[in-house]
């Protein structure tokens, strides 16, 4: 890997051509991973994985077509539209497939996925065959390649992959609504049938725009890792749309310009495991469901646990033993080094108690309350119950202990 | 049979019905469990184990690959339910993570290793080379008992008879139990089959499937052989032992019609060239799916009204 190469393309100075490529690879990585999180939250993600393998007759038919008219078989713009008109067969045969037979859409996926892509090796290798077959360069479309890429198809992509994000925008409330409640959104009066064909569309015209970049055998999980991974870092379906595609268009970004920089490296393997490092850096360190964010919560607790029954122990006269508890303690400046509670500990230890106790009282006084399942062993009753329940909680334990 | 016949076809239809019938066998499995996607994942993860393998063990031999394949695919399935719930997403987008982010990792490696070199190259585990597997040193069906010919015949073909026999001997053994844990889990602990180990081994036992047809037909159309014969078996019986009957017959003429088509079918349009044989292969399957769906005796679920 040349890290000159890989600075200027990463700081968009290694040429204009180049520049117009990584912008075009970032436009394309968020309409993906946007498309793409609709597709998940309709629980759809790997139908568009049929559809990104069936495109492959369509790049051959569409070169063989082009080549017998006398055209250019590589025009960029003409396999696109191949591949398109296959992905929709493709589509609509998964469909198909579930809604006139009893097999299950996985079957679907996996039968269509696989024999298209089978039926496109078979048109491949007859066009290397064919005497006009300067095939060099479908096969770029199976794991994408930006090297050499010409700028009138740099330009396409750009232009087509920020037309899907500005589609996107346009679709995105019924989208939401769909992918939340079905059945709220047709009785809402949306035409749900519809609104999946269109999302599905739309990700299908998005895997064509990314052929050429990531290939038709990877482009799938570009819909699919940058979605999962802004599911760490909200619970709102509109921010996870925006860091999604934010998160896809990084993954393109860097993606390309990595690939760029090595020798032999073809693009949509580098997008891909870019994309996975991102997944991993999210599923780490994301603020509220993060990796790390839940094991320092879960310390947390464990932490409170061990303190409460530690001051409960020692407000019973019991010695604590437990090496943790005794850390937390001391910790605290509730015990002194060799395990004799200090002041604040013995106050904190009665007031445990005392907690304790008033719950009891209140256990005993109103048993059906649902209040009691507030109860954890932690929760102070102070910040549950008023300060006048309070004050007849005491009054009864004060007459339970001066009775004989 | 001519000693060309035997020399260039012989052995690449052979292991194309091997492949096929080898893959059709498990996938009844798969469809009936709805698992149909978690072979789609096994398939792609082939290439990073094999490749790792490669570079672990410095040669391709037979077992590294198997070793490989299984480690591949039980990491996969692993990692797959680690992500579904830690992420709290549907199996499906777990699986789209995990399986392109495998195959990806692989390609890349073996771009970047001496493995591509050697014996593997990345198109060709996508889409297998059936084409290559000639057997030069044969000159008629007699060379089957010639040991100086049987040395240099393709190894992929006494691996997939080996596999087939394991598959075939698994399935007879433990019938009972795979039918059992696939129809109703519940009833399958209550009489005290260990249902997650059937999965265990059932996710095995494709992975080795898959490793063995991988040379013949790559990553992606293998998975047209694992769910199209099956799939459109069970569109013709309600019975499973007939199922897989079926799905072996439809494995067999797919493979059959599929390499013929593919040796001859250009020639019926002038061209002396073959076109791939695996592409083929998967083509005549799905052919044989759709013709199942549309006039399949049992195509529709039970109880649905006629004309739906």
């Amino acid at each position: 890997m040349s890290w000159d190469v890989l600075f200027a393309a990463l700081t968009l100075t290694a040429g204009y051509n180049a520049a117009v490529v990584a912008v075009g690879a970032a436009l394309l990585g968020a309409s993906a991973a946007g498309i793409g999180t609709f597709v998940l939250l309709r629980k759809r993600a790997l139908v568009s994985d049929a559809v990104s393998h069936a495109t492959l007759p369509g790049i051959g038919l569409a070169f063989i077509v082009m080549t017998a008219f006398g055209g250019d078989g590589r025009s960029l713009a003409g396999l696109m539209a191949g591949a398109a008109v296959t992905a929709a067969l493709g589509l609509l045969a998964v469909d198909a497939i579930t809604r006139r037979s009893r097999l299950s859409e996985d079957a679907a996926i996996g039968a269509v996925l696989s024999v298209f892509f089978g039926a496109g090796i078979v048109l491949l290798t007859i066009i290397q065959t064919m005497s006009a077959g300067r095939q060099a360069g479908l096969s770029s479309f199976l794991l994408g390649s930006t090297a050499g890429m010409l700028f009138s198809e740099a330009v396409l992509i750009t232009v087509a992959s920020a037309a899907g994000v500005v589609a996107l925008y346009a679709l995105r409330r019924p989208m939401i609504l769909v992918g939340f409640d079905p059945s709220y959104a047709a009785a809402a009066g949306y035409n749900v049938r519809r609104i999946d064909l269109a999302m599905l569309l739309l990700a299908l015209v998005i895997t064509v725009i990314g052929l050429k970049v990531v290939g038709l055998v990877l482009i799938v999980a570009l819909m699919i890792i940058p979605p999962v991974a802004a599911r760490f870092w909200t619970d709102r379906a509109d921010r996870m749309v925006l860091i999604a595609a934010g998160l896809g268009a990084l993954a393109g970004f860097v993606g390309t310009a990595v690939s760029a920089s090595a020798h032999q490296l073809p693009t949509g393997p580098v997008v891909v495991v870019t994309a996975f490092v991102l997944f991993c850096l999210s599923l780490l360190a994301a603020p509220q469901r993060g990796l790390l964010a839940s094991t320092l919560r879960f310390r947390a607790f464990e932490a409170r646990v061990h303190e409460r029954q530690g001051l409960l122990a020692i407000a019973r006269g019991e010695a604590v033993y437990d090496r943790f508890t005794l850390a937390v303690l001391r910790r605290r400046g509730l015990v002194r080094p060799d395990g004799v509670p200090t002041l604040i500990g013995r106050g904190a230890a009665a007031a445990a108690l005392r907690d304790e106790a008033r719950w009891e009282a209140y256990r005993r006084l109103e048993p059906g309350s649902p209040l009691l399942g507030r109860y954890d062993g932690l929760t102070p009753i102070e910040t549950i119950l008023a300060a006048d329940q309070i004050a007849e909680l005491d009054r009864r334990l004060a007459l339970r202990v001066a009775a004989p | 049979m001519s000693a060309e016949f035997v020399q260039l076809s012989l052995v690449p239809l052979l292991v194309g019905i091997l492949a096929a019938v080898t893959c059709a066998i498990p996938g009844n499995f798969l469809i009936l469990r709805r698992q149909a996607l978690l072979g789609d994942a096994i398939s792609h993860v082939v290439l990073p184990g094999i490749v790792v393998a490669f570079l672990v063990t410095g040669q391709v031999t037979t077992w590294a690959m198997l070793i490989g394949a299984t480690v591949a695919a039980v990491t996969a399935v692993l990692l797959i339910e680690a992500v579904r719930r830690l992420g709290r997403v549907d199996s499906g987008a777990a699986m789209g993570v995990v399986f392109t982010t495998m195959f990806a990792a692989g390609v890349i490696i073996l771009e970047q290793s001496s493995a591509r070199s050697v014996h593997l190259d990345v198109e060709h585990a996508l889409y297998g080379n059936l084409e290559s597997l000639v057997w030069l040193a044969a000159d008629g069906l007699h060379a089957f008992a010639d040991p100086a010919a049987l040395a240099d015949l393709p190894p992929a073909l006494p691996r997939l008879l080996a596999v087939l026999a394991v598959v075939v001997a698994f399935h007879v053994i433990f019938w009972r139990a795979l039918v059992v844990a696939t129809f109703d889990e519940g009833f399958a602990r209550m009489v005290g089959v260990p249902v997650r180990a059937t999965s265990a081994a059932l996710i095995v036992l494709v992975a080795v499937a898959a490793v063995a047809a991988f040379e013949a037909v790559g990553a992606i159309i293998v998975l047209a052989i694992f769910i199209c014969p099956p799939a459109a078996a069970r569109l013709m019986t309600d019975d499973l032992k007939r199922q897989v009957a079926w799905s072996v017959l439809f494995a067999m003429l797919a493979s059959v019609i599929g390499f013929f088509l593919a040796a001859e079918g250009p020639a019926i349009f002038g061209s002396e060239n073959a076109v791939s044989a695996a592409g083929m292969i998967a083509t005549v399957s799905g052919l044989i799916l759709g013709a199942a769906v549309l006039f399949g005796p049992r195509r529709q679920r039970a109880g649905t009204p006629s004309g739906v």
